[in-house]
């Protein structure tokens, strides 16, 4: 494979900070970004704590009309898009439209807007037969999200092939492999890619009370989001986006970008045994690391950090644990693994975006970021997850992993790109 | 990274026809699926005409378990990828798990289901909402459970793409062929007609409001006024040739040999559109020139700016009335995900049959949009190389090249 993949733009909005840099100041300091639901009254509710955005949409100089228009995620996705466009100092207009695309990822999309709009046109859900009178000349864009990757289509100017990856919680890996394939194979030089969800509206948080996949840490919402902790119940539902620039490594070369890392290997495996549950013993998504690891041409023993899914659920972190000693053997003791939805939350669709954002810059500024409310130990759970604080360590090869409904399993593997080259 | 990759099973779940056969015939003899909705009071709603699947009983092909869990359209996906299998004689416990990978495209997930959810939740309380909610609207759903049910854990993705994401969908399977993955079920299903669905598609602005079921979808006609949403697709059985050759399928429809998809520019840009250039670079993807090609299956809007925008593009690529352009499916509406691989079906059964089947019901033509739609009845024409074309609303353009492979259709490779 003769054309290489590298990241040189990113835009991040994620709990806690808007930007970059107050992204990695909260995941390097170790703070935690959860709290209360405050966008509607939660009390109904089994699980109540979110990774909520204080996202002004107006603030972050998007039109009267596109407020108007877009979907939330929408929103997100086009400011994180902007800002990785500036951040990667690309000019636009010097680049051919035809060799730009974009992938956005998403899980579930328009819920926001799906959610307002239905109130609306059900009377609070009184109707069945829906009131035509009330019907927003927008609803077909939340009844198919795929506005989603047009708006940010139009918005950096993309002709290529543009499209939305919509894989559940593996979305935000799945659409940046996505474009990284399109690149690979020649068909683009540039790609705006990564993911946007924000999906706390009561809907949503209602499937996952329905099933006990959240937490009931209601009275600690800073400390709610637990993964790989013996007292962990669930994880914490958040929104966010993350959105890069990835180009061909000569085409960011030739205009002397800043590159953060290369992004060398992906793969996913379906685990074809549930749409919510996952084995103990890590099988499918072991496949998925190790075809990730092969495709970088490398061996497990390079692997300087592991990003776990880390979603706080019992059943996810023994199924991580497994899968990580199944394909990096005894390296999976020595290599340190953390979960940053302990500080941001999971943002479904989005986060495998927002983790791989903070791969990269984990790598650039040589820290690992911790597993923050990590305090009481899990037998089953014996790998170094970084408790609570961040440790400095020179990074050149980092493995990102992510696991959702439908049984879905990924990995990436990104380098520095000395370490790639 | 050159290894051709093939379509060798079908399955069709359409408005006009469950099973490929059935809907074959019901396309070659102008049989439609378009009906007045009836599975709500639709009588309150300016348009009520759909292309429907109303003589389908999941229970008859599904079991029991997987009944509440799923919306129709899943049921549909899950029954189509079933026929798909079968008619590939595809043995899952012979082949590799990781061998074989799912990759679908779907518009507008589990809509109706969800629509039950959202008023329990509005109506009763949190409390009432269903246990498989988390899992039966989103977009993944169909890959996820066409995995489970196969035991294929290969590569699983979702792309949404509106109406172009089926043809997407096909592209990347051949694509994961080609990186590795021997099989991939793939191609798309969709159905939201539920009230709160039926009036979302509604607000589009772009579905006919004519009341006769003949009248209503008429692309490239001069009563051109819309379209009509339908539900249902297919779901196709993607092979890499060598591992058709070493398991010695029972037939191979066709070769996927070119695709590519392209982005229009924004609106008020005066950048030339997109799909020109889709079709210029599927072509190229399969070595082909314009001159091979035997057929096109058009998007047909039957928006007129949008049928003329379409006309353009083949004067332009092909020349006046320079190949046999078609759209059989006025008789099942415009599917969404479904679409592309609905149509990428009936491109392959030409190549089988050597026939093209007509745009049923549009009649008259504009000379000036210079395209030869084939019209009113079957041309019988020996096809070698059918172009497959899908535009999704705001500017998705995919196109794709279907090949006849020799000794394909019908005969056990050796």
């Amino acid at each position: 494979m003769s054309r290489r993949v590298v990241i040189t733009g990113i835009g991040v909005r994620a709990p806690g900070g808007r930007g970059t840099k107050e992204f990695w100041d909260l995941l390097s300091s170790g703070r935690t970004a959860t709290r209360t639901i405050s966008y509607f009254d939660a009390s109904p509710f089994r699980s109540r704590v979110a990774g909520e955005c204080d996202f002004d949409p107006e603030l972050e100089g998007l039109s009267p009309r596109q407020i108007r228009r877009m979907d939330r995620a929408s929103q997100f996705a086009v400011v994180c898009a902007r800002e990785a466009v500036e951040d990667s100092g690309l000019d636009l207009a010097a680049t051919d439209p035809h060799r730009i695309g974009v992938s956005l990822g998403s899980a579930v999309a328009a819920a926001t807007s799906l959610e307002r709009e239905y109130l609306v046109l059900s009377d609070s859900g009184r109707r069945w037969l829906v009131d035509q009178d009330y019907l927003s000349p927008h609803m077909f864009d939340y009844l198919i999200p795929s506005v989603m990757p047009a708006e940010v289509a139009w918005t950096v100017g993309a002709e290529g092939p543009v499209t939305m990856v919509s894989d559940g919680c593996t979305s935000g890996l799945d659409a940046v492999s996505y474009a990284s394939d399109l690149i690979r194979e020649g068909t683009l030089d540039v790609a705006l890619t990564g993911a946007a969800d924000t999906p706390i509206t009561p809907i949503v948080v209602a499937c996952f009370d329905a099933i006990k996949a959240t937490t009931t840490h209601n009275d600690e919402p800073e400390q709610a989001s637990r993964p790989f902790d013996g007292t962990r119940n669930g994880f914490v539902l958040a929104e966010g986006a993350a959105m890069f620039v990835v180009e061909e490594y000569e085409h960011a070369r030739r205009r002397g970008a800043h590159v953060y890392a290369e992004i060398t290997g992906y793969a996913t495996r379906c685990n074809a045994y549930h749409m919510t549950g996952l084995k103990r013993d890590g099988r499918e998504m072991a496949e998925a690391i190790r075809s990730a690891l092969d495709d970088s041409r490398v061996d497990p023993t390079v692997v300087d950090y592991v990003n776990a899914h880390g979603s706080g659920t019992q059943q996810n972190d023994r199924h991580e644990t497994a899968a990580f000693k199944r394909s990096l053997g005894d390296h999976a003791y020595r290599v340190p693994v953390s979960s940053i939805k302990s500080m941001v939350g999971h943002s479904l669709g989005a986060i495998g975006s927002i983790e791989i954002a903070a791969c990269a810059l984990a790598i650039e500024h040589g820290v690992v970021p911790p597993t923050a409310n990590l305090r009481t130990p899990d037998p089953e759970c014996d790998l170094d997850y970084v408790p609570i604080t961040a440790r400095e360590q020179r990074l050149d090869t980092v493995l990102s992993v992510g696991s959702g409904f439908g049984g879905f399993q990924s990995a990436m593997v990104l380098r520095s790109v000395g370490a790639a080259a | 990274m050159s290894e051709p990759v093939y379509v060798t099973g079908i399955g069709v779940v359409a408005p006009n026809g469950l099973g490929v056969k059935e809907f074959w015939s019901s396309t070659l003899e102008g049989r439609s699926g378009i009906a007045p909705l009836t599975r709500f009071d639709s009588t309150g709603y300016p348009a009520r005409l759909a292309g429907q699947i109303l003589d389908f009983d999941a229970a008859e092909h599904l079991p029991n378990r997987l009944l509440p869990q799923t919306d129709v359209s899943t049921r549909l996906a899950l029954v189509a990828a079933d026929w798909a299998l079968r008619d590939a004689a595809v043995n899952q416990a012979a082949m590799t798990d990781y061998d074989m990978g799912v990759i679908t495209s779907n518009a507008s997930g589990g809509f109706q289901f969800t629509h039950g959810e959202f008023r329990k939740l509005w109506s009763q309380g949190p409390q009432f909402v269903s246990v498989y909610e988390s899992f039966a609207w989103f977009y993944a759903v169909n890959t996820g459970q066409i995995s489970i049910r196969h035991g294929m854990r290969g590569p699983g993705a979702v792309l949404v793409a509106e109406q172009a994401g089926g043809l997407d969908a096909l592209g990347h399977a051949r694509r994961t062929a080609r990186r590795g993955t021997a099989l991939v079920v793939s191609g798309g299903v969709d159905s939201s007609f539920d009230p709160w669905g039926w009036l979302s598609h509604l607000s589009s602005g772009r579905v006919s409001a004519v009341g006769d079921r003949d009248r209503a979808y008429l692309p490239f006609d001069t009563a051109a006024s819309g379209y009509l949403p339908g539900e249902g697709g297919a779901i196709l059985v993607v092979e890499r040739a060598d591992a058709v050759a070493r398991r010695r399928a029972p037939q191979v429809y066709g070769e996927i040999a070119g695709y590519a998809a392209t982005f229009d520019p924004p609106e008020g840009s005066d950048r030339p559109p997109g799909l020109r250039r889709a079709v210029e670079l599927a072509l190229d993807d399969a070595r082909l020139r314009p001159g091979d090609v035997d057929v096109v299956f058009a998007d047909a809007s039957g928006v007129p700016e949008l049928d003329r925008a379409e006309a353009d593009a083949f004067r332009e690529i092909f020349g006046p009335n320079g190949v046999p352009v078609t759209a059989p499916k006025t008789l099942t509406g415009r599917l969404y995900s479904g679409g592309g691989p609905l149509d990428v079906v009936a491109a392959l059964l030409s190549i089988r049959d050597g026939v093209v089947p007509p745009t049923w019901h549009t009649a008259d033509v504009p000379p000036d949009h210079g395209i030869d739609l084939v019209l009113g009845e079957p041309r019988n024409r020996s096809v070698s190389v059918a172009l497959v074309l899908a535009r999704g609303r705001w500017g998705f353009n995919a196109a794709m090249v279907l090949r006849a492979v020799a000794d394909g259709a019908g005969s056990a490779r050796a």
